[in-house]
């Protein structure tokens, strides 16, 4: 089947403009501009109910629906901040095939009358965006960009913005903070994005992947788009694959293929990647509980690991084998998530410095008896406390491997018990 | 000496923007650039050029980790050992790495050419174990092709004055408004 969004893979050099053009490129946004009301285009993505590929699954007409209607400044700003430890999957997009998140982008902003849209990278991908820099530019001298785009009376700059290192970032409020030069920290909703967003002006922030649905919605029509995928998560999902398969990278497939095909078939990850049987899987980097082996057939959707408590998010399938120590692996990303909060909620610092430590004990021998049942006690009084979801992501990890693998956190406080290093978990916290 | 060098530059980033303030991040990249690091001085310069207080671009430089507020190498090799890296061999990379450097973790070679630093995820994780130096990614790592990128980063350095930070020159491009 051919990519729709990862096209450059069916398309030599799509990321130049010819290419694109001639490969049906903008023919989604001529399309708009020629043929439909601002109000229709909105309508169109709605119905096709493309869902926020960033990880919430958040229907991007909706959050277009909620621009308030009529004059006045507004902004589109696209999420390219891919940050998710295992996520890579904007970055492809961004690099090879870039004109298609630009005419998504630019299709919304006709759709909800932004006279601008910005893009913000992660500070690291300041070389990975010369290209779409580079896309931008010959957007413009095609009149794709800028005044009277393709001789209509839609007008629509496009800039770059590159962010510095902060996982928070993503996060689209915090995502706002950072581009108005302030510390990445989310902001008190309300008031949304839609009603006070980039310079407290109305604003869609959309995810690189999403803003590449839009223009196939478009050329193609929302009953094509519904026709792929779930009822629930229609369309096509770039899913990547890291860890111990054969064949780590990203894979376009259509929503409700399964799990186990992703990891186990042969033209996408080919199975383990050593000699080891599978273990566990993350389906959504550091931030869904991890899953095992009875959760490999359900379906890749949003709805799709509901019964094993877990979720879809980015799609960024983390593959352990047998030989990992799901404790280690647990501490790894808390560790993640104890550098990567901004630190403006108490709950969210204090539990990720403190699972961390926790952590960091359970591995170098000095685990108590408690320490299990303190994790999932810091973990309890984080979940629902904070301005956005890092602080309850930060307790998927610890919560599921607690739960699944129990007898792995037994055995590193058991080993400590022999050594006569275990106290109780008050004193414990008081003396460190 | 910020607003002499960079004079060009800076007009095209308050251009860009409808509030002066969003420049500061770009600004504080091209700051770090001329300086080597993020130097009180340099801080205090980009402060006066936004009409900024100088505590809010140094609380912008402890939160954001590809800012530098003590001194590193001319190259820093920032390593990915998170979860997905990690599963690869991230963690036998950046001990490679320091030993072949002879540094720690967070130092810098006597010869002021390189800084190891292990970072958070880069987003190149099916490409494992990688880093980045000086934000341009070098990925698929093996022994044999980390000592090549020492003896060529080394080379660059002879044959370089400035100029070490790839990408950087995306912030004093503006995609014109024709």
């Amino acid at each position: 089947m051919a990519h729709i969004l990862l096209r450059h893979r069916d398309v030599e050099n799509i990321h130049r403009y010819d290419i694109y053009a001639a490969n049906g490129g903008y023919e989604g946004l001529k399309k708009a501009l020629r043929e439909h009301e601002p109000a229709q285009i909105i309508e169109m993505v709605r119905k096709a109910n493309i869902r926020g590929r960033g990880g919430a699954g958040f229907p991007a007409g909706v959050k277009w629906g909620f621009i308030p209607k009529g004059e006045g400044r507004k902004y589109v700003v696209v999420n390219a901040d891919e940050s998710e430890a295992g996520t890579f999957k904007d970055r492809e997009l961004i690099e090879y095939n870039p004109h298609q998140v630009i005419e998504g982008a630019l299709i919304c902003a006709y759709a909800i009358g932004a006279e601008a849209a910005y893009i913000y990278f992660r500070g690291e991908f300041m070389v990975a965006g010369q290209r779409f820099e580079q896309a931008i530019r010959e957007g413009y001298a095609n009149n794709a960009i800028g005044e009277n785009i393709f001789g209509s009376d839609f007008s629509c700059h496009f800039l770059t913005h590159y962010g510095a290192g902060a996982y928070i970032c993503g996060e689209e409020t915090a995502l706002l903070e950072s581009l108005e030069g302030k510390l990445g920290q989310p902001r008190v909703r309300p008031p949304f994005p839609a009603q006070a967003g980039l310079y407290a002006k109305p604003t869609v922030v959309n995810n690189v992947e999403t803003l590449a649905n839009v223009p196939p919605v478009i050329t193609r029509g929302p009953d094509w788009y519904l026709s792929i995928g779930t009822d629930r998560s229609p369309g096509p999902k770039i899913v990547c694959l890291s860890g111990h398969v054969k064949r780590p990278g990203n894979y376009e497939v259509p929503m409700g293929t399964s799990y186990r095909e992703l990891i186990f078939g042969k033209e996408y990850g080919g199975g383990m990647s050593g000699d080891q049987p599978f273990k566990a899987l993350l389906p959504s980097g550091g931030s869904a509980p991890v899953v095992t082996d009875e959760a490999l057939d359900a379906p890749i959707s949003f709805e799709g690991l509901e019964p094993y408590n877990s979720l879809l998010g980015s799609a960024s399938l983390i593959v352990m084998d047998a030989s990992v120590d799901m404790v280690w692996a647990a501490s790894k990303l808390t560790h993640f998530f104890r550098h990567e909060s901004c630190g403006k909620c108490t709950p969210c610092r204090e539990g990720t410095y403190w699972m961390d430590r926790i952590y960091e004990r359970l591995l170098d021998g000095r685990g108590r008896q408690a320490d299990v049942a303190l994790l999932e006690s810091v973990a309890g009084q984080m979940q629902g406390e904070g301005l956005c979801a890092l602080g309850e992501f930060a307790t998927s990890p610890v919560l599921s491997t607690i739960r699944l693998f129990p007898e792995e956190y037994r055995a590193k406080v058991n080993g400590a018990a022999e050594q006569g290093q275990q106290q109780p978990a008050e004193a414990a916290v008081a003396a460190d | 000496m910020l607003a002499q060098k960079y004079a060009t530059e800076l007009e095209i980033l308050l251009d860009k923007y409808p509030d002066k303030r969003s420049a500061v991040m770009p600004l504080m990249y091209l700051a770090q650039e001329a300086y080597g690091h993020l130097t009180q001085e340099a801080m205090q310069e980009v402060a006066d050029l936004l009409g900024l207080d100088p505590t809010q671009v140094l609380s912008l430089a402890g939160f954001y980790t590809l800012y530098y507020e003590e001194p590193v190498g001319k190259y820093v090799l920032e390593i990915c050992n998170d979860l997905p890296c990690a599963l690869r061999g991230a963690d036998d990379l950046v001990e490679m790495a320091c030993k072949k450097l002879d540094v720690d973790v967070d130092e810098t070679t006597d010869d002021g050419l390189f800084t190891v630093k292990t970072v958070m995820c880069l987003a190149a994780c099916d490409k494992a174990p990688m880093l980045q130096v000086n934000l341009r990614y070098e990925e698929l790592l093996d022994e044999e092709k980390f000592d090549a990128l020492i003896a060529r980063l080394r080379q660059e350095a002879e044959e370089r004055e400035d100029g070490h930070y790839y990408g950087v020159e995306m912030l004093k491009q503006y995609t014109k408004r024709e």
